[in-house]
């Protein structure tokens, strides 16, 4: 094991994939000389050159336009969109292209691609700059949705998505990026599809996702130490969803929590309660809880965005009131 | 107010075209006209369900362009793509099941007139976006230059789809980065009731590739002809690595918007004056019949083989199962 940042590990599944496959290149802005943003593609066209790691005009519907043809005609494009918030520019080419291609045509040929969508709550980025909007696309069939919480899922999910025949969401948290986590050494990818059970536990199922997940195992540091027991899914892929871990689990446990930082309403926690509702309600001893984030835009001021974050202690104290 | 402006006939001597090439065009043509004009039948007859849009009209425009691409080449359509499907040389028998929902359809009954699709000779899609086309033929392109090949990607689109935001965002990508990728207007006067000019800004489309720096150029496009020659100039450009080009073809769409429109807003007298002076296909019958690079019986012969080859295409439409419901859950994922 190594330790490295998120975005270094994003960086290392790039130059990997590229590496060993010459159909796979990258487009968006600022990303060959600027290495993008958030550092996550520095020294790429060093390696790679700038054919392969491009700096497009700020066009974002044809960038994932041109991936899809692109795609169509025998590459694997990653396209980046800069900030999650400005795939609303491009979402004809998301939902009515990218992701209806091979159904719609009869499976003449996939669109094998990776949008890469850095989103979340940071810095006091406001309302278009840090929205968490993964809800969308796992309201349409035909994508798949990955959504890493740390740097070893970040880039064996990022390989998995490359590699993946289907276009692949894939979100990345801008908070995450200078997080360090330990990442094998070796080979290897994170399967799509896959949840994982970060900890079993008996009381309660706390299912999370992305850079909530991470509050989510502070809260179940602290619950632990009240007693209560938490069992921790980390989705890592929100479409197709995994039902059976989490059905598996809750089970076990009887009772379901869900956290992620986007809006509640309308979220990745609607369509888990819903299937818990629909297939295991039985199994309930509590009514599901779910903790998102309220029903407006991102503000900007410090103590309005405070009041908006998901805490661990919002997580804690909503795992509490079902107990 | 829309009548399609008179443009000179393409003046180069006929013995500059081989018989091959003389016989593509009319068997093209002819092709996608009888194509159409059964798939309106069977469409008022009712075994033809969905929205169907028709291209007769324009054939010259699909079949001019085609004759100088390869299979590799590709092509992205419109939501009115049967002719160019068929001048890329799909199979008619898969296109008509297609059309009728039926499994053996070329997309298996998934996809119907609007997203008629057969990437086998390089069509990467009908389009029910209007607009939806640009930045992909953009990225096919891309795709061609990466890959080191003298291909060349085709966007065809009509005159209201170039008000699409799309297409600024492709011709400018395509022009900055020398992509060889042809920007094909089929400016057939109409998007759907509108007519071109209340809604444009510019007397022709071809005018805006000065803006991105790509040249532009206006052919009529009901000579299959002049079409064939502006198109050859192009695609020869983008295959030599030059860039990219918008080429506008001044057509007329016949029918109307889709099939079972009323066609309110203009008079029948108008269509009928633009049929019997432009209609690209008695236009070319006179023309090669009168330099004599064809006879009478090579045409009939020609028009005689492509009522065959529509009738068996008819007939394994019909006589093919629709899918089974289980299918619906089928090729969401590879
Ligand atoms: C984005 C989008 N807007 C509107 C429509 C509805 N619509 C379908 S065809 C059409 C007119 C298109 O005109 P044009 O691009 O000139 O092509 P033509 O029909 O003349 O071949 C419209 C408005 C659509 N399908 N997609």
């Amino acid at each position: 094991m190594k330790t490295i940042t998120f975005s270094q590990a994003t960086l290392e599944a790039m130059q990997e994939e590229m590496a060993r496959d010459e159909r796979v290149f990258v487009m968006g802005e600022d990303i060959a000389r600027q290495g993008g943003i958030f550092g996550q593609f520095k020294g790429l066209p060093a390696q790679f050159g700038t054919g392969r790691v491009m700096d497009t005009p700020i066009s974002e519907t044809a960038i994932v336009g041109a991936c899809i043809g692109a795609a169509l005609a025998g590459m694997r494009p990653v396209a980046d969109m800069h900030f999650a918030d400005f795939a609303g520019v491009c979402f004809d080419e998301i939902y009515n292209q990218m992701a209806k291609i091979y159904y719609m045509f009869g499976g003449q040929k996939p669109v094998s691609m990776v949008l890469r969508a850095p989103d979340g709550l940071v810095n006091q980025a406001a309302a278009q700059h840090s929205q968490s909007l993964e809800a969308f696309f796992c309201h349409i069939p035909g994508l798949k949705v990955v959504i890493p919480s740390n740097p070893a899922d970040a880039k064996g999910l990022l390989k998995a998505a490359i590699r993946d025949d289907n276009p692949v969401i894939y979100f990345e948290h801008k908070a995450l990026f200078s997080m360090k986590g330990e990442v094998p050494e070796e080979e290897y990818v994170t399967p799509i599809g896959k949840a994982k059970v970060v900890r079993e536990g008996k009381d309660v199922t706390l299912v999370s996702y992305s850079m909530t997940m991470n509050l989510a195992v502070k809260a179940a540091d602290m619950l632990e130490k009240e007693g209560i027991s938490v069992e921790l899914i980390d989705l890592r892929t929100i479409s197709p969803i995994d039902k059976e871990t989490i059905l598996n689990s809750v089970a076990k446990t009887s009772r379901l929590a869900i956290a992620h930082e986007a809006v509640k309403q309308g979220g990745v926690g609607a369509e888990i309660s819903a299937i818990v509702a629909e297939e295991a309600i039985d199994c309930l001893d509590a009514p599901i809880v779910r903790v998102g984030a309220p029903f407006t835009p991102v503000p900007f001021a410090r103590p309005l965005e405070q009041a908006y974050r998901i805490t661990p202690d919002k997580i804690a104290a909503a795992v509490r009131g079902m107990m | 107010m829309c009548a399609m402006p008179v443009r000179k006939e393409a003046t180069l001597p006929l013995a500059r075209y081989d018989k091959e090439t003389l016989k593509f065009f009319y068997e093209t043509m002819v092709k996608i006209r009888n194509f159409e004009l059964t798939v309106e039948k069977f469409f008022f007859d009712g075994e033809i369900p969905g929205f169907v849009h028709l291209y007769i009209g324009e054939e010259a425009t699909a079949t001019g362009v085609m004759a100088n691409l390869r299979k590799t080449d590709y092509i992205q359509s419109t939501h009115r793509g049967h002719g160019h499907t068929i001048a890329k040389g799909a199979d008619l028998k898969h296109m008509m099941a297609e059309l009728f929902g039926k499994s053996t359809g070329s997309c298996k009954g998934k996809g119907g007139s609007m997203h008629i699709a057969d990437f086998s000779v390089g069509m990467l899609g009908a389009n029910g976006i209007v607009g939806g086309g640009f930045t992909m033929a953009t990225g096919a392109a891309l795709a061609q230059k990466m890959q080191k090949t003298d291909g060349v990607a085709v966007a065809f689109f009509g005159d209201g789809a170039s008000n699409r935001g799309t297409f600024h965002e492709a011709a400018n990508m395509a022009a900055a980065w020398k992509l060889p990728v042809i920007f094909l207007c089929e400016n057939n006067q109409w998007a759907s009731t509108t007519p071109y000019r209340t809604t444009t800004s510019v007397d022709d489309i071809a005018d805006r590739a000065q803006g991105y720096g790509m040249p532009g150029v206006i052919v009529d496009g009901n000579d299959v002809f002049a079409v064939y020659e502006a198109a050859k100039e192009l695609i020869e450009r983008a295959r030599r690595g030059e860039g990219p080009a918008i080429l506008e073809c001044k057509t007329y769409r016949i029918k109307g918007h889709f099939v079972g429109d009323p066609e309110m807003y203009r008079t029948k007298e108008e269509v009928q004056k633009v049929l019997e002076e432009t209609d690209p296909i008695p236009r070319f019958e006179a023309r090669v019949l009168k330099a004599k690079a064809m006879t009478k019986k090579e045409l009939e012969t020609i028009r005689t083989r492509v009522e065959k080859e529509l009738a068996e295409a008819l007939e394994f439409a019909r006589t093919s199962p629709e899918p089974e419901v289980s299918a619906l859950y089928e090729g969401l994922y590879v």
